[in-house]
């Protein structure tokens, strides 16, 4: 609740980034194909996708380190075709940070202000100011080499934010830190993103990273843009199986379309039986066939006479314990595939004995239709 | 067995010890008979003395020398210097086919008989029409100094990220103050490094000053010329006292400084951080 109000305060309906129809290509290889994208003004937007899909390269076009094959870029309404990258309204924080290791942390967040001719008293104010926001008060005489990884984070950081641009883009940030200071990092920048007001867009890999922080996420696969939507719903209506299977485990279940209208498709599953879904936005029938998905988390375990609306029956066939949860691979009759279910551990799921007979619960809810 | 085990390191060291002496017992005489007072390089020394090093200044061939050297010295280092940072930077930047054969064709006159390189050289000079004086010593003084250079230069480029100019241009600055803030303070050690190498090089180089030289000697051919009068020798080794001297000097700061230049360039700050 509390983030939608802040959501609100920060993002507007204005475009920021407006990519038309973007394509790059190296010889007969297109690393970027025909993508359009729309980013707002305040959004913390993610790119992401597995390596190789095109995100950086997307990324450093937006920041002028490479140029379009076709079509164009727009920052804040301007045209960004032959514009150098040191003359656009956007900074970088890099992948490896890039912190000039012949520089001290302030002449670092300094370097960008030096261009700008601000009188020495603003210009130690506004590195003091940068320093502050992303808690490295006092570490300004430090030289690059004294620095931990976090804190070179926060220095290239620093140094972006100084230029106070229009819009933060962000290389892979958090891949170089160690679980525990990534996941501290993750709720900074957002906290950051919203304190500042900027558009922040970020490369990522990590799905939970880009579910975690972004307003919207943009998923790419070889060059494309497969899906734009935000973290709720790329993570609950997947338009694909790609686009589900890349934010985490999906089960797969084959379906035969019954009915198709408007708002909704009927299937038929072996297994869930006959199913009501709505039907996602951007559906489009391959043949008679469709795809069922439901998400481990969402297939609950029904306790001795325990009932549920809709249920399913099968035998445990394989157990992994993984300390706050449990994985139950669950043997369906009729489906070609085992179902995999994700139970918390508060009612012993990690004490049911492999080859028991369990009956599975689910919400029609969580079930999703995907165009085959 | 365990005989073996504890003599082994006693001889290791023995041995060690016996190796520096061969390689350093003829330079530690070289200083020693240069403040002899006696002509003759024979022990026991006749008595200390500097008149040798005071005689030095006052020879004109030997001044001449000794600008021929230096100046040969400066354009030898800073045109191979210039050659090798092209080619450092080639070499350690770029991905293309063909780079590592011709990093190889780079470093080969390292190995090559430098008789034969100055022979060879001599050859190609006449049949251009050049008529020997020191500037056909500094173009076989570039030769061989380039691959000194290239070592130097690639062990200081290697490892530069790539990123750190782009983030200089992301932050405002454009390409001639990108290589003025950034590119240069952190390569300036490497360059300055390899102009010192190279300018020791070439004040020590015989070989190749010898054949493609005119009239003009360089210091290390007057030295050979001297060596003909046993009289001179005692001058000539107190000069080759002083050239040992500043060839060490010059060798640590370039080592130092290219020390300094490959910590500078490894961004730490990288992925491994």
């Amino acid at each position: 609740m509390l983030e939608r109000v802040q959501s609100e305060r920060t993002q507007s309906d204005r475009t920021m980034i407006d990519i038309r129809d973007v394509t790059r290509s190296y010889g007969s290889f297109k690393a970027l194909d025909n993508a359009s994208l729309a980013i707002r003004e305040g959004e913390f937007f993610s790119l992401l996708g597995p390596s190789g899909c095109g995100k950086t390269t997307l990324l450093r076009m937006i920041a002028g380190f490479d140029t379009p094959t076709s079509g164009s870029i727009a920052v804040d309404g301007q045209p960004m075709d032959g514009i150098p990258a040191n003359r656009r309204p956007t900074n970088m924080v890099f992948q490896s940070y890039a912190i000039f290791p012949h520089l001290d942390v302030e002449q670092n967040v300094a370097y960008g202000l030096k261009r700008l001719k601000l009188g020495a008293g603003e210009e130690k104010r506004r590195v003091e100011e940068a320093l502050a926001q992303v808690s490295l008060t006092g570490l300004g005489k430090r030289r690059a080499t004294e620095l931990s990884g976090g804190q070179r984070q926060r220095v290239a950081l620093a140094r972006a934010l100084v230029m106070r641009p229009k819009v933060l883009l962000l290389d892979e940030p958090l891949s170089a830190l160690d679980k525990k200071l990534r996941e501290q990092m993750q709720v900074e920048l957002r906290r950051l993103q919203q304190a500042v007001g900027i558009t922040f867009v970020l490369v990522t890999h990590d799905q939970y990273e880009a579910l975690a922080m972004s307003d919207r996420i943009a998923v790419m696969f070889g060059g494309r843009i497969a899906q734009v939507a935000s973290p709720k719903e790329i993570y609950q209506r997947p338009i694909n199986r790609q686009v589900a299977d890349f934010l985490g485990g999906m089960n797969f279940v084959k379906a035969e379309i019954v009915e198709e209208n408007g708002a909704s498709l009927v299937l038929d599953t072996l297994g869930f039986g006959r199913v009501k879904t709505d039907k996602p936005k951007a559906f489009v029938r391959n043949g008679g066939n469709a795809t069922l998905g439901i998400r481990p988390e969402r297939l609950r375990v029904l306790w001795d006479n325990a009932a549920a609306k809709f249920e399913v029956a099968g035998k445990v066939v394989e157990r992994h314990y993984f300390g706050e949860i449990t994985h139950l691979i669950v043997e369906i009759p009729g489906l070609e595939k085992p179902l995999s279910v994700t139970e918390t551990n508060d009612f012993g799921a990690d004490d049911i004995p492999v080859g028991t007979s369990i009956r599975l619960g689910y919400d029609p809810e969580a079930l999703v239709a995907m165009a085959d | 067995m365990t005989a073996i085990r504890r003599f082994l390191p006693s001889w290791l060291s023995s041995y060690a010890g016996l190796y520096i002496l061969f390689l350093y017992l003829p330079v530690i005489f070289l200083p020693i008979f240069s403040i002899n007072t006696a002509a003759t390089p024979k022990f026991p020394l006749s008595g200390v003395t500097l008149h040798w090093y005071e005689d030095l200044p006052k020879t004109p061939a030997l001044i001449d020398a000794t600008w021929n050297s230096l100046i040969v010295g400066v354009s030898a280092s800073i045109l191979s210097t210039v050659l090798g940072i092209l080619a450092a930077r080639s070499i350690t930047r770029y991905r293309y086919p063909g780079r590592r054969t011709i990093n190889g064709l780079i470093m080969a006159p390292l190995v090559l008989p430098e008789v034969i390189v100055a022979i060879s050289m001599l050859l190609v000079m006449l049949q251009l029409g050049l008529s020997l004086s020191l500037f056909t010593v500094v173009l076989g003084h570039v030769l061989v100094c380039i691959p000194y250079s290239m070592t130097v230069l690639t062990s200081g480029f290697e490892g530069f990220d790539r990123s750190l100019e782009e983030a200089s241009a992301d932050l405002g600055e454009s390409a001639f103050g990108t290589f003025r803030r950034v590119t240069l303070p952190m390569v300036a050690p490497a360059i300055i490094s390899s102009l010192l190498v190279c300018f020791t090089i070439s004040l020590d180089e015989f070989i190749i000053a010898f054949f493609l030289t005119g009239t003009e000697a360089t210091l290390p051919i007057y030295i050979w010329g001297q060596l003909r009068f046993a009289a001179k020798l005692p001058g000539v080794l107190a000069l080759g006292t002083l050239l040992l001297f500043a060839s060490f000097v010059l060798m640590t700061i370039a080592e130092i400084l290219r020390r300094r230049a490959a910590r500078r360039t490894q961004n730490e700050g990288g992925l491994y951080a």
